[in-house]
Formats: structure tokens, C-alpha cells, sequence
């Protein structure tokens, strides 16, 4: 962001040192198409390993003919909607109807702006970390509301309205759920001396992942937030419109809700922005709750024998990228096996358990988390 | 650079809210506006604001509004309306804000406003903010929470009113209102409730029959459909 910092120092303001980066030139391109690169390649291996999952779970072989062990499915499945006729309804709102999957991902892409992958991996080292996620995560049912309205089709809306009340009602545990983590104790680091006004405190992922590294696998906010990982889990779940709360897009009962009237590249808008959040929950499940890029199993000194070089180190940098995707790995696991074993909640059903359960639950932890850090555990 | 093509996409976004035929349009681009007014916030170096208002008014406030104008039938404004007559008063009103922004900003801020206020423009570095800073979330803890409690707890109190308001206007009248509890439905045994003709009970193989008929239709379906989708 080329910022003009005069107009910004006439006005006495508190900021993190971190947030402004003062960038000479398009060097930053490079490691933003290098994610972009990453994220395309991990939406095709979620493509595929749901494919694999879903097999195995009907006792049936999974895809086969796109590629050695159907590998190359997502890629036929990416041509074959990239080559489909784009159907525009003839008297919809031509406008909205092709700008709301546009925003639908987009909110979802910026969300990988936050998401460490090592220590120096991390695109974006924002003061308000993860709450970038939460906010720009609030675009997304503008989108929703869009394409169902846009549509000209009065289940596509209320299937739009549906999913736009969905996603509203669980970003409220979400949140809670963030917000009990963020509150964490103060962690000196090795080399500092503990202030009271140090701004170790705020929503920082990099922060999150460092305040989990000190015991090794005990020392996952899994175990301090037991409660706050399964409402994660379920609020997830549902903001991703993943089944059981699938009913945006149910087949039998909606058509496919708000994306019916769409095809071709719009509707693999659509398909990606789903696979992608799915991708990026798992993503923050790892980093928020299941310690990040530490090598988790504890007294094995193995990153201290291969880092040679602390900050330098190649081979530490890829250690760190695939702990972080191998324990994203176990979010996306359970989320394709809920998917093709849980039945679909109705929406009543659905919102009741947002609003009535879900929230006061993660008030609850809230609760307990302020109360516990007061008696100083 | 960012500055002037933020605030511009601002202001021509708050220009079509009014003028946009669409309600829908009108309130998408009420959006527009708060995404741009979250930018400028950002180059003011009040990160946690601009994200709060991405939350809060869009998020919340921006997504009832769309609720509401999709789902009733608000007419699409007329062309050929006589916008004309309103010229006198909303001129006299639109003339005394004008001035009055005119009157509190001056030549430092906005360097090409013709302005006749030209004082000495105080631009200093904030040395301590360098040493150790606090964060946005920082401060506004500290302070809404410690020295300014009682207001927000006012205004907590607030919302619980907004919220108990909500909950009166759709609250059922329990008495007249038949309700199914599904787990009593499905708890019932259907060999003690119905009973045939010739007042004998059903036996287990007609109550199996009907529970089919009840759940899927007809009797001797087996199996289920699996949710297709890619």
C-alpha cells in the first residue's frame, strides 16, 4: 500500500508499527501470486480428496478416469464449467446477477491476507489479524443476497435470503470464539522482558501461533478452549454452507437455491468461493486452535536440528508449510466426512441452533475465559 | 493517491443512493459507501474502526436494509418525477451545511479549498509512538471500559430495549397458535394410537406398513437418496 504518510502524521493517531508497510515497487506481486498459485492448487486437492473421501465413505471407487487416480478431476470439472454457455435471465437484474459470485470470492480470497504459514510467511502481519477474516467474512452474504436476487426466480431468493441469514447468524460465535482466544495471558518472548502495555495483545495470527508453541502439543488452545473449538467447529461449518447446513443449496428442496439461474464460469465462482472458504476455515482451525506451524510433538528438538539458521532456513520454511497444511488436513478430513454422513438441518433448526444454543455458549466461554485469566490460571 | 480515490468513490457512491432508480441499487451502493469510508479509515491508522465498520454496518446494518427493501414491494422510483420542486427549501438547507463546512475546515487541511483561514499547519512526527505504541484495541478498552464505563453500558441497556421491542412485535400469542413438537411426534408408538376397525390394535407388521406410508409415501421403499451435487 503506497500510502502518502504526511497527510497520515498530521493526525496524532496510535497505530501498530506493523500494519503500514511502505512498498517501493511491485515486489510484493511475487508473493502474492505465489499464494494465489498455492490456494488454486489446494482448492483442486480439496476438490479431489472430497471426491476420494466421499467414495470411500459409499464404499465405491472414487474418480478414475480424469488422470492417474482421477487427480486431474477438478481440472476437467474447471474446464468443462469454463466451456458451458453463460445463461443470463432475461428479465433479471443482469448487473447484480454477475457481480454476486465476484463478491462472494473476493471476500474470501482477502481472507488469505493473514493466514501464517511459518514465521515470516504471513502476507500480512495485521495488528487486527484475524478479525480481518471476521470482517471481510461479513461481505460475503451482500453477494448471496445478490445473486439471489438478481436471479429473477423466486427460490433462487428465498434460497439468497436463506443463505444471507445463515451466514449472519453464525459470524456472532465466530466471533466470540476469536474473541476468547485473543484473550490469551500474556507470553514473554525469549528474548524480552514482559511490559504491561506490551502490544503482544492483540489479534495478531502470528501472535495466536506463538502463544502456542511453548509446550508442544499441550500447548494447543484446544485445551484451553475446549468449548470455544467445537462452536469454531459447527460455526465454520455453517459459514461455509457445507452440509448439515447445506440448505442454501439443497437440491431437494430448493433446486440449488440461490445459485440455480447460474452456469458456466459463474456458477464455478461459486463452486471455488465454497471450496475456498472450506480451505480457509481449516486454515484458521490450525492456526487459532491447533498451534500453527509449531512441530507439535513436544521434547523432539528436530526444528532446532535442521534450523541452522533461524531466519534463513529453506528447509525450516517447508517444514513449517507442510505442518501447517498437514493440520489443516485434519479440519478438511472431518468436515468432508460430516458432509457425506450427517443429515441436512432445516433452516428453522439451523438458525435456532445459531442463535439459541451456539450463542450463549460462546458467551459462556467468553465468560469462562475472563473469569479463569482473573484467578490467574 | 489512495486518499482522493477513495473519498471520491465515496462521494459518487452517497450521490447514486439518492439517485438510483432501484431501491435495491440505492442500498448496494449505501454499501459501496461505508467499504470506502472503511478505506479512509484505514489511512487514518484506525485499523480496528474500518473493521468494525465492515462488521457492524455492513455486515449488520447494511444486510437488514437489504432484507427489508427485497423483500417488500417498494415501487421503482419514476423518471419523469418532479425533483424541481423541492429546489427551494433543500437548496436553503443544502447552502447552510455547505457553509458550515466551509467555515470549520480550512486551507491547511484541504490545500485547494479557497478558503481565507490560512493557519500555520502543525505537522509534527509522533515520536513516542515509535518507541512503544499502543494498539486500537488498546485504547479503546482502556478507555471504554475503565473511565467510560457507565456509557457503555448505557448503551448496552439500549439495544436490550431494541431487542425486547423486536421480540414483543412477533412474539406468538402461545394459546391460539397450534405448534407440532417433532420428538413427541416421532417418540409416539403408532400401535397404541390407532386402531382399526373392528377395534382391534394394530399389529407389528400393519404398524411397520403405516410407518412407511408416513415416511416415505409408500410402503416398501428402501433405501435412500444420497444429495448429488459435485
Amino acid at each position: 500500500m503506497i500510502i502518502d504518510t504526511t497527510e497520515v502524521q498530521t493526525i496524532n493517531s496510535f497505530s501498530t508499527s506493523g500494519f503500514f508497510k511502505e512498498v517501493y515497487g511491485l515486489i510484493w506481486i511475487i508473493p502474492i501470486l505465489t499464494l494465489i498459485l498455492e490456494i488454486t492448487i489446494g482448492v483442486l486437492v480439496i476438490v479431489w480428496l472430497e471426491r476420494e473421501i466421499s467414495a470411500a465413505i459409499q464404499q465405491r471407487i472414487g474418480p478414475e478416469y480424469a488422470g492417474p487416480l482421477g487427480i486431474l478431476q477438478a481440472i476437467a470439472d474447471g474446464t468443462k464449467l469454463l466451456l458451458k454457455e453463460d445463461l443470463l435471465p432475461s428479465r433479471g437484474d443482469i448487473r447484480l446477477f454477475s457481480v454476486g459470485p465476484s463478491i462472494a470470492v473476493i471476500s474470501v480470497l482477502l481472507s488469505y491476507l493473514v493466514i501464517p504459514f511459518g514465521y515470516r510467511l504471513v502476507l500480512a502481519d495485521l495488528g487486527i489479524g484475524v478479525f480481518l477474516w471476521i470482517a471481510i467474512s461479513s461481505i460475503a452474504p451482500i453477494g448471496l443476497l445478490m445473486s439471489g436476487y438478481g436471479s429473477n426466480n423466486k427460490y433462487s431468493f428465498s434460497g439468497g435470503l436463506r443463505a444471507a441469514a445463515q451466514s449472519i447468524s453464525y459470524e456472532i460465535p465466530l466471533t466470540l470464539c476469536v474473541l476468547s482466544i485473543s484473550l490469551r495471558l500474556e507470553i514473554g518472548r525469549n528474548d524480552q522482558v514482559v511490559h504491561p502495555y506490551d502490544s503482544d495483545l492483540d489479534s495478531s495470527t502470528v501472535d495466536i501461533v506463538e502463544a502456542q508453541s511453548k509446550y508442544g502439543f499441550w500447548g494447543w488452545n484446544l485445551w484451553r478452549q475446549p468449548i470455544g473449538f467445537l462452536v469454531f467447529l459447527i460455526s465454520s461449518l455453517a459459514e461455509c454452507e457445507r452440509l448439515p447446513f447445506d440448505l442454501p443449496e439443497a437440491e431437494e428442496e430448493l433446486v440449488a437455491g440461490y445459485q440455480t439461474e447460474y452456469s458456466g464460469i459463474k456458477y464455478a465462482l461459486f463452486y471455488l468461493a465454497s471450496y475456498l472458504n472450506l480451505l480457509v476455515s481449516s486454515l484458521f482451525v490450525t492456526v487459532l486452535y491447533l498451534g500453527g506451524w509449531n512441530f507439535s510433538i513436544p521434547y523432539i528438538p528436530i526444528p532446532e536440528l535442521f534450523r541452522i539458521n533461524q531466519m534463513a532456513g529453506i528447509f525450516g520454511m517447508t517444514i513449517d508449510i507442510f505442518i501447517t497444511l498437514a493440520k489443516a488436513y485434519l479440519f478438511l478430513f472431518i468436515s468432508i466426512t460430516t458432509r457425506w454422513t450427517l443429515p441436512r438441518m432445516r433452516i428453522d433448526q439451523l438458525l435456532n441452533l445459531g442463535w439459541k444454543f451456539l450463542l450463549p455458549i460462546s458467551l459462556g466461554n467468553l465468560l469462562l475465559t475472563t473469569s479463569s485469566q482473573l484467578v490467574s490460571l | 493517491m489512495i486518499l482522493s480515490v477513495l473519498s471520491s468513490f465515496a462521494l459518487v457512491s452517497g450521490l447514486m443512493v439518492v439517485r438510483a432508480k432501484n431501491p435495491v441499487h440505492s442500498v448496494l451502493f449505501f454499501i459501496l459507501v461505508f467499504c470506502n469510508t472503511s478505506g479512509l479509515l484505514i489511512l487514518l491508522g484506525l485499523d480496528f474502526f474500518a473493521m468494525i465498520f465492515l462488521v457492524v454496518y455492513i455486515g449488520a446494518i447494511a444486510v437488514l436494509f437489504l432484507f427489508v427493501v427485497m423483500m417488500f414491494n417498494i415501487q421503482i422510483a419514476e423518471i419523469h418525477e418532479e425533483v424541481l420542486r423541492y429546489l427551494p427549501v433543500s437548496g436553503i438547507i443544502g447552502l447552510i451545511f455547505w457553509w458550515e463546512m466551509f467555515f470549520i475546515l480550512d486551507n491547511e487541511t484541504i490545500p485547494l479549498l479557497p478558503t481565507h483561514r490560512n493557519t500555520t499547519s502543525l505537522r509534527y512526527m509522533v515520536y513516542a509512538e515509535k518507541v512503544q505504541s499502543w494498539t486500537n484495541l488498546e485504547t479503546l478498552g482502556n478507555l471504554l471500559y475503565t473511565h467510560y464505563f457507565v456509557w457503555f453500558l448505557v448503551s448496552s441497556l439500549i439495544l436490550l430495549v431494541a431487542m425486547i421491542g423486536a421480540i414483543v412485535l412477533t412474539m406468538h400469542r402461545t394459546t391460539r397458535v397450534k405448534r407440532q413438537d417433532i420428538f413427541r411426534k416421532n417418540a409416539l408408538d403408532s400401535r397404541r394410537i390407532i386402531m382399526k376397525e373392528d377395534g382391534r390394535d394394530l399389529s407389528r407388521r400393519e404398524a411397520y406398513i403405516y410407518n412407511e406410508y408416513i415416511s416415505f409415501g409408500s410402503p416398501r421403499v428402501s433405501g435412500f437418496e444420497t444429495s448429488g451435487g459435485a
